[in-house]
């Protein structure tokens, strides 16, 4: 069978938690849903009803079944398979002309510059690094991008450029053309590589735009490593932290969709512009709030300094 | 003043304490982040060789961070209990504590009491892996809220149902699964995904009902901020353990919005709930629930200088001050920048276990890693074999350790129940008697669950439900 994060669909995978069953239990049938509680048997019939009742309410893989103590087969190889997924996607380099991306780069002049950690083990370690622009990234980009824009879009790979590729080809778009229709001018957008949160600052010191938004991957789950988020602050210079900052995370399909990510995105620029600030005293309307924001796995935990 | 050790000829000097401290750590990114670690594997070597030779009493009487933290340390102090040991060597203390006599001496002296958070770390610092295993297991400290944790021969766990919505029937059923594994006798604690007083409130009363509903011997917690669990106390939700991210200095826990005297109050008040809300539901007035892990200091730029082992003793040190029922590091949560590998981590889930175990701590650990450090779930199983053979209070129960909420790893009901049957340990006595009454276990061993063990549970999850107002629509549902 095939590994994969969801709980499978087939009763026979989803035997509860019972050992390896004795002969002559082990027929798929005997787990089905809906039968009748055998009460002189062991085959936990009803905690298959409960395992149907699992499904409908939460995304935490239980009653999996077991064997002595560990995991059945199916779902130990599936949790590798998500790790895995996981793992790679932040190892990933950012490649802009790749496949995902190569469109996007070529309509908006997209080009890439580094931070000043050197490569992907330096950058995991050394946050400071991933916080600036490199001597080079930074003449490139003053180079290349005018200054003092009303918003200046910004792509970082963060954690996963997976979910650089899964976003930002519908993100982009959707985002530039709402700022064009709101009548504000927009600079260069590029990406950096080996990027943490803290980089607005660097830009913004070097830019002077009104406003930054950063698209970075977050920190891939065993859910998905698809997930981005779009950081926002007006007029960002050193100094800011976290607290400058507004957050949109758990962008990607199954969590906040990219169009109502650009409705939010251009909603809290809006406010921003209006009130000259950004950060924790900026408050989104409750009415858009979708599901689950709050979790940590965002690009940089420790984006503040 | 300075601190000398000459290595095969050469010349190493350390400025002062706290230098010391630092560069005679195991090596870790964080305190390479901070700028304080050993340059090089013989200046590490180097300090620990100068380390050896410091006094207890010269660390005692040259506190390395001067605030409320340090305050509190010494406040609780033994000087008497203190005195023989003023004159030993930081390598001295070492031999003694690995002495076969060390442990009825701690436990009859109450020994603890006499040794502060640095004394601690410091003895961690030129301890081996080995050594913090076989120090750490006889070391036993007993709590109670609900029941007993903490005898030689219970491995505790705590079943972690989170839910990225908080969906409440989820969050049981969450719970069910474990109690089908054995698991859910440290508590039943749920991080939630929102922060909100009526959130907290809701998971309360909803953990709290099935509790009352199966007749379950154990406690709960929603590891919210403290105020927030507060606020929901005072809404009428049953708050049986008090909950708070402790860290070592003063500075750091004003990063997590708590200082001392809010601890302190917090404890009065579930106290009281308890005494005069609930009497008849309690065995022991144990309250507190504490987290810690290495790395949280300096990532609040607050460590001053003192590397991360010390700090997360500090932390320690602020969790023994009130009293707590169960204390767990959070050892791979935080991220490679202050725990780089597996390595590190398996490091530093053995000293935080060790230096919680001698302060007196009824130290369990989240045994956990995030999917950007070089760790996986078999990197994970090695740390928790070795934690529970160095006699953990107690580890965490996620399903299949994929925290859905928190979006990390860490140990599953499976895996608890594993090292249960490993290392022949049981539940706490009394969540034991409950899994035997209910036919979950069967001669100490899990059993097959049964038509009526199904039955059993749910009825429980819906007597829970049934009792609770409809909860509000919060979105719910697989969300991936």
């Amino acid at each position: 069978m095939t590994p994969g994060h969801a709980p499978d669909p087939d009763p026979a995978s989803v035997t509860p938690a019972d050992a390896i069953p004795p002969a002559g239990t082990a027929s798929p049938d005997r787990t089905r849903p809906g039968r009748e509680p055998e009460a002189s048997t062991v085959v936990p019939v009803d905690l298959a009803a409960l395992a149907e009742r699992v499904r409908a309410v939460t995304p935490a893989r239980v009653f999996v079944g077991r064997t002595g103590t560990s995991y059945r087969t199916a779902n130990l190889l599936a949790l590798r398979a998500d790790h895995a997924a996981a793992r790679d996607a932040v190892d990933a380099e950012l490649d802009l002309t790749g496949p995902a991306l190569t469109t996007t780069t070529e309509r908006y002049g997209l080009f890439a510059v580094g931070s000043a950690a050197a490569d992907r083990a330096q950058y995991l370690r050394r946050p400071d690094l991933g916080r600036r622009l490199s001597d080079e990234g930074r003449a490139q980009v003053a180079a290349r991008c005018p200054p003092g824009a009303d918003l200046q879009v910004v792509i970082g790979d963060g954690l996963s450029a997976a979910a650089v590729d899964a976003q930002v080809p519908t993100l982009l778009p959707a985002l530039l053309t709402a700022a064009a229709e709101a009548g504000w001018s927009t600079g260069q957008p590029f990406a950096v590589r080996q990027c943490r949160v803290g980089i607005m600052n660097d830009i913004g010191d070097l830019l002077r735009p009104t406003v930054i938004v950063l698209l970075i991957g977050e920190r891939p789950g065993l859910a998905t490593a698809e997930s981005l988020s779009a950081y926002l602050a007006h007029r960002p210079r050193s100094g800011h932290t976290d607290a400058d900052r507004n957050l949109l995370s758990n962008i990607h399909r199954r969590g906040l969709p990219p169009a109502k990510a650009v409705e939010r995105i251009t909603g809290l620029i809006d406010a921003m512009r209006t009130l000259g600030i950004s950060g924790v005293s900026i408050k989104e309307p409750t009415a858009i709030r979708t599901l689950p924001t709050t979790a940590p796995p965002e690009a940089d935990p420790t984006s503040s300094t | 003043m300075a601190y000398r050790a000459t290595l095969r000829g050469e010349r190493h000097v350390f400025a002062d304490l706290a230098t010391l401290f630092a560069k005679a750590n195991e090596m870790k990114s964080g305190d390479e982040l901070a700028g304080i670690a050993a340059g090089s594997a013989r200046e590490r070597v180097a300090a620990k060789l100068a380390l050896a030779d410091v006094t207890l009493g010269e660390i005692i009487a040259a506190p390395l961070i001067d605030d409320a933290v340090t305050d509190l340390i010494l406040r609780g102090h033994d000087p008497a209990l203190f005195a023989p040991l003023v004159s030993l060597t930081v390598g001295e203390f070492r031999e003694l504590v690995l002495s076969p006599s060390f442990p009825a001496r701690w436990r009859d002296d109450g020994l603890a009491r006499a040794i502060t958070p640095e004394i601690a770390a410091a003895t961690a610092k030129i301890m081996s892996d080995k050594d913090l295993i076989c120090a750490a297991k006889p070391l036993r400290t007993v709590t109670r809220c609900r029941n007993t944790i903490g005898e030689a021969g219970v491995l505790g766990v705590r079943v972690q149902p989170n839910h990225p919505a908080d969906d409440l029937e989820g969050i049981l059923l969450s719970v069910l699964d474990g109690l089908l594994h054995g698991c859910g006798d440290a508590v039943l604690g749920v991080n939630p995904a929102r922060e909100s007083v009526e959130q907290v409130g809701t998971i309360l009363r909803g953990l709290g009902a099935l509790v009352d509903a199966l007749a379950l011997p154990t406690q709960t917690c929603v590891l919210a901020h403290l105020t927030t669990q507060l606020a929901a106390l005072a809404a009428g939700a049953p708050v049986d353990l008090l909950f708070q991210s402790v860290a070592g200095t003063e500075a750091a826990n004003r990063s997590f919005g708590i200082t001392l005297d809010l601890l302190a109050e917090g404890r009065e008040t579930v106290l009281a709930h308890h005494r005069q809300d609930r009497p008849g539901d309690f065995v022991g007035e144990q309250v507190m629930y504490f987290e810690t892990g290495q790395g949280s200091a300096l990532s609040a730029d607050a460590h001053h200088g003192v590397d991360q082992l010390t700090c997360e003793a500090r932390a320690h040190g602020v969790a023994r001050a009130f009293d707590p029922f169960l204390v767990n590091s959070v050892v791979g949560f935080i991220g490679p920048e202050y725990l780089a590998d597996a390595r590190q981590i398996t490091r530093a889930g053995l000293e935080d276990h060790f230096v919680g175990k001698l302060l007196g701590l009824p130290m369990g650990c989240d045994v956990c890693y995030t999917n950007h450090v070089d760790a996986d779930q078999n990197t994970n199983d090695d740390l928790l074999v070795l934690l529970v053979a160095a006699g953990c209070t107690f580890v965490m129960g996620v399903p299949s350790a994929d925290d859905v909420m928190l979006g990390y790893q860490s140990t599953s009901y499976h895996d608890a129940a594993g090292m249960r049957e490993l290392f022949n340990l049981q539940a706490t006595p009394e969540f034991t008697a409950w899994l035997t009454d209910r036919g979950l276990l069967v001669d100490g061993h899990l059993a097959d669950p049964t038509g009526p063990v199904a039955a059993l549970l749910t009825a429980g999850l819906d007597g829970a439900l049934a009792t609770l107002p409809t909860p509000p629509a919060v979105p719910s549902g697989p969300t991936r």
